[in-house]
């Protein structure tokens, strides 16, 4: 059997204590080998129910850096869900 | 020079800092240490607990440093401490040195407003009357 495409969504402070992980996996359509952010994010609404109010209110990182929103992601990629940071 | 550290900052690691920003062309050095207060928002704090998306953090704390120092023509640095902080401790470090104070003030400035706005890291506030992440979205204090 193949393995399902899938993207590891790292979680941070508020969210992983909400997921209780640090890190929830998101399937990926079979047909799929990339997504946009907004795909993404419709995903783990449907995936991660437990986060789904929390994302409007979050940033994604692709590969450490913040999108710009027009990016595609595929398996393999870093991708971080990134809520209001309070260094300092 | 940037660092994210579980380390506990100490004069030891401000020197390193300052030594690192020191130049022979600079006739000012600001430092700044941000302290973990024992009060927030009229709760008694008992410590903070701060997370950081390290790779990113990094990253992104080093790109601030790179704009103050061009912005100001001044030399920064700056140390981050995460995991468990005490009332009282060190949580951020920062040095800077520029050919006249003003700069050095400004950059300063700049860099730790900065870092409140763009580096992955979060802290989680615990206090005598309860525990919450500051900046939660969702958090009826926020």
């Amino acid at each position: 059997m193949p393995n399902t495409p899938s993207i590891e969504v790292l979680l941070f402070g508020t969210l992983k204590d909400v997921a209780h992980a640090n890190h929830v996996v998101v399937v990926l359509p079979t047909d799929m080998s990339t997504l946009s952010l907004e795909a993404l994010r419709g995903l783990i609404t449907q995936q991660h129910p437990a986060l789904a109010r929390y994302l409007p209110h979050v940033r994604i990182a692709v590969n450490c850096e913040y999108s710009s929103g027009d990016e595609q992601v595929k398996p393999g990629d870093e991708v971080a869900l990134i809520p209001p940071v309070a260094g300092g | 020079m940037v660092t994210i550290t579980q380390e506990t900052l100490s004069f030891e690691h401000l020197h390193e800092l300052v030594q690192n920003v020191q130049r022979d062309s600079a006739g000012a050095v600001v430092t700044f240490h941000g302290t973990v207060r024992n009060s927030s928002q009229g709760h008694a704090i008992e410590y903070l607990e701060y997370e950081a998306y390290r790779p990113m953090a990094e990253n992104e704390l080093q790109k601030i440093i790179n704009e103050a120092d061009e912005r100001f023509s001044a030399q920064c640095a700056a140390m981050h401490r995460v995991g468990r902080i005490q009332v009282g401790e060190t949580s951020v470090l920062i040095a800077v040195s520029s050919a006249h104070r003003a700069q050095a003030f400004d950059a300063c400035r700049f860099v730790m407003d900065s870092i409140k706005h763009t580096v992955p890291i979060w802290k989680k506030e615990v206090a005598v009357d309860g525990v919450w992440w500051v900046e939660d979205p969702l958090s009826k204090s926020s």
